[in-house]
């Protein structure tokens, strides 16, 4: 079998934060991501789901380089990445807040030419204009609003218009940071169905980032589950939804409300108390302990290992096992 | 018809930048709109009205040497100064070099400050530390001394009176320019910039540029006045230009001598010079809640 698109390994990145003190204050070091691992198949989809500051929008850059990673690799089609510059030609991103990741002082057209611009400096401004207008068709926006503003256009056309600068240099990998998160629900299905359309159409590979379980079982291939900046659960769709190992998995999905109120009231809890504690200071052994209703004396102690849970499945917790009757 | 030719059909709706917005609150306006106009005909008077008046701005009207009142029949419209020079030709004049002194000096200050500021602003880092602390030191230089120091070592000269000026001024537009480029710098659509393949300098050429340029352009129209000002201090102490070239500011210093015989040769370039710098400050006024509309 051929080498994936994007193999991603140990990947760490953390932040200095300055810890008090006005003038020499002393630099701790906050583990935004701390030793993520995964592979990315050509033409797939990969969830990336947690909660707030969990780390994900920083992998997201992490894999772009938007922001330098400490330490671990970032394999492209099985050898270390080539030069920045030609890297970025090959991946690119959508960003969360539709309107603010465009220039308001440009027009829609600028705006979705600037990589032709940085990355084709032999197009003439016709055939630029041109493969504009391909793309704005592409993705759904009316080729005649080329001269508009970004203000001028709605928070999904906006989006739209990210999508277009997104894939207009015919990347392979687009990562995608939360795109739907600031959409209006009714304009997240056509969105998202926009980007599976894409990725059949162009064959691309998405990193998809969402803290919504709904949207990530529809658009992903698999999924992984990061908490505190570290991978707790990676495994296939059907897999993690139909049984998510991890507590965590278990409690996020638990979350999600049923839209039917017998259903709802006699789904099984699974409860967990407090708030995700601060990246300054992680738990010791594994981060989640101090909100896991499993969580026993060896989970303080010794951090779990990712380990391989079924085919496909991998988990981080010790007791993955217990309590297991369905499979 | 297919849906992608109805596309194609459709005429290219043109948008409407920040900028056409802008200029339509601006001309909706008053005191700006007010103001623009009455700069433009300073500017126009100033510029073209010399040539077409009967007496230039150094030509001595021997036969009224006496400082004339107002006098039709003569060709002199305001009278004439107490050499015998016709002041309306003097005040235009003079206006001329005062409006050309506040502009090039406040393009000298755009340019420097604009591309210090946002070079600091966006790189950060040590490069950003050296710029302000460089322009911190600028700061401490009096000015008057600066310009003297200038004057003494290169002489009395037009050119260099106005990068003087505006090598002072830029200062303060580097540390506006760095100011917002650092608030735009976190923006999402400068990464975005950056994720799509964007060098350093085309994105602060083709982002930080454009997006400071609002603030920029309100600091510039409130600069001029101040630069105006300057260059007439100057004038004052006898570091400006040379007679008989004049400016407002000279202007002003020779009135001020004959205050007492003769008020009218202060007050008409003062008229001239406090309505023009009024105009400034309403336009400024006006760009800025024209630029910024949330701000008002």
């Amino acid at each position: 079998m051929s080498a994936p698109l994007l193999q991603v390994k140990d990947l760490a990145v953390h932040y200095k934060v300055r810890a008090g003190g006005v003038l020499w204050g002393k630099y701790q070091s906050l583990k935004a991501l701390d030793g993520v691992s995964f592979d990315l198949k050509a033409g797939q989809t990969l969830g990336i789901v947690g909660e707030s500051g969990c780390g994900k929008s920083t992998l997201g850059r992490a894999i772009l380089q938007l922001v330098p990673a400490t330490s671990g690799t970032v394999a492209w089609l099985g050898a270390p990445p080539p030069e920045l510059k030609a890297l970025r030609r090959e991946m690119q991103i959508v960003f969360q807040d539709p309107l603010a990741s465009l220039d308001p002082r440009m027009t829609a057209g600028d705006i979705i030419a600037e990589p032709l611009r940085n990355y084709r400096k032999d197009l003439s401004r016709e055939q630029i204009k041109a493969e504009v207008r391909k793309v704005m068709a592409q993705v759904g926006l009316l080729p005649s609003m080329i001269n508009r503003y970004p203000h001028e256009f709605s928070g999904g056309q906006c989006q739209r218009i990210g999508i277009g600068r997104a894939i207009i240099l015919g990347p392979k990998l687009v990562v995608c940071d939360e795109p739907v998160s600031a959409l209006d629900v009714s304009i997240r299905a056509q969105v998202i169905n926009l980007l599976m359309d894409l990725q059949r159409e162009l064959g691309l590979a998405l990193v998809f980032i969402s803290h919504d379980l709904a949207v990530i079982r529809h658009i992903s291939h698999r999924v992984l589950v990061l908490y505190l900046g570290k991978a707790m659960e990676l495994a296939e769709r059907e897999s993690l939804y139909a049984a998510p190992r991890h507590p965590y998995t278990q409690a996020l999905m638990a979350a999600v409300p049923i839209p039917d109120p017998e259903k709802e009231r006699a789904k099984p809890r699974v409860i967990v108390s407090g708030d995700i504690p601060s990246p300054l200071y992680p738990p010791s052994g594994c981060v989640f302990r101090t909100r896991c209703p499993k969580a026993t004396e060896i989970c303080a102690q010794v951090e779990p290992p990712l380990e391989s849970a079924g085919q496909d499945h991998m988990v981080a917790c010790h007791h993955w096992r217990d309590g297991r009757g369905r499979d | 018809m297919t849906a992608n030719e109805a596309m194609e059909a459709t005429e290219v709706i043109g948008g409407r930048s920040l900028w056409q917005d802008a200029g339509r609150r601006l001309l909706g306006n008053k005191a700006a709109a007010t103001g623009l106009v009455i700069l433009a005909v300073v500017a126009i008077a100033s510029f073209v009205g010399p040539y077409l008046l009967p007496w230039s701005y150094d030509q001595i009207d021997w036969d009224h040497i006496e400082a004339l009142p107002p006098d039709i029949a003569m060709g002199h419209y305001l009278g004439t100064d107490s050499l015998g020079r016709d002041l309306l030709a003097r005040t235009l004049v003079g206006g001329r070099v005062s409006l050309t002194v506040g502009i090039l000096a406040t393009t000298v200050a755009l340019l420097i400050g604009v591309t210090v500021g946002a070079v600091a602003g966006f790189v950060g880092g040590r490069t950003d530390q050296l710029l302000m602390r460089f322009v911190d030191l600028m700061y401490s230089v009096p000015l008057t001394f600066f310009v003297i120091i200038l004057m003494v070592l290169f002489g009395r000269n037009f050119t260099l009176m106005f990068i003087a000026i505006g090598a002072v001024e830029w200062l303060t537009m580097a540390r506006i320019v760095r100011g917002q480029t650092l608030a735009l710098r976190g923006k999402e659509f400068i990464e975005a910039a950056r994720a799509s393949g964007g060098s350093t300098p085309a994105i602060i050429w083709r982002h930080i540029v454009p997006n400071v340029l609002g603030v920029v352009v309100v600091y510039v129209t409130l600069t001029i006045p101040q630069v105006i000002l300057l260059e007439s201090f100057l004038s004052f102490l006898g570091l400006g230009v040379q007679e008989p070239m004049t400016s407002w500011g000279m202007l002003i210093n020779d009135g001020a001598v004959e205050l007492q015989i003769n008020p009218r040769t202060l007050i008409v370039p003062a008229a001239f010079m406090t309505v023009t710098l009024f105009c400034f400050n309403f336009l400024g006024d006006g760009l800025r809640d024209a630029l910024d509309p949330k701000d008002r």
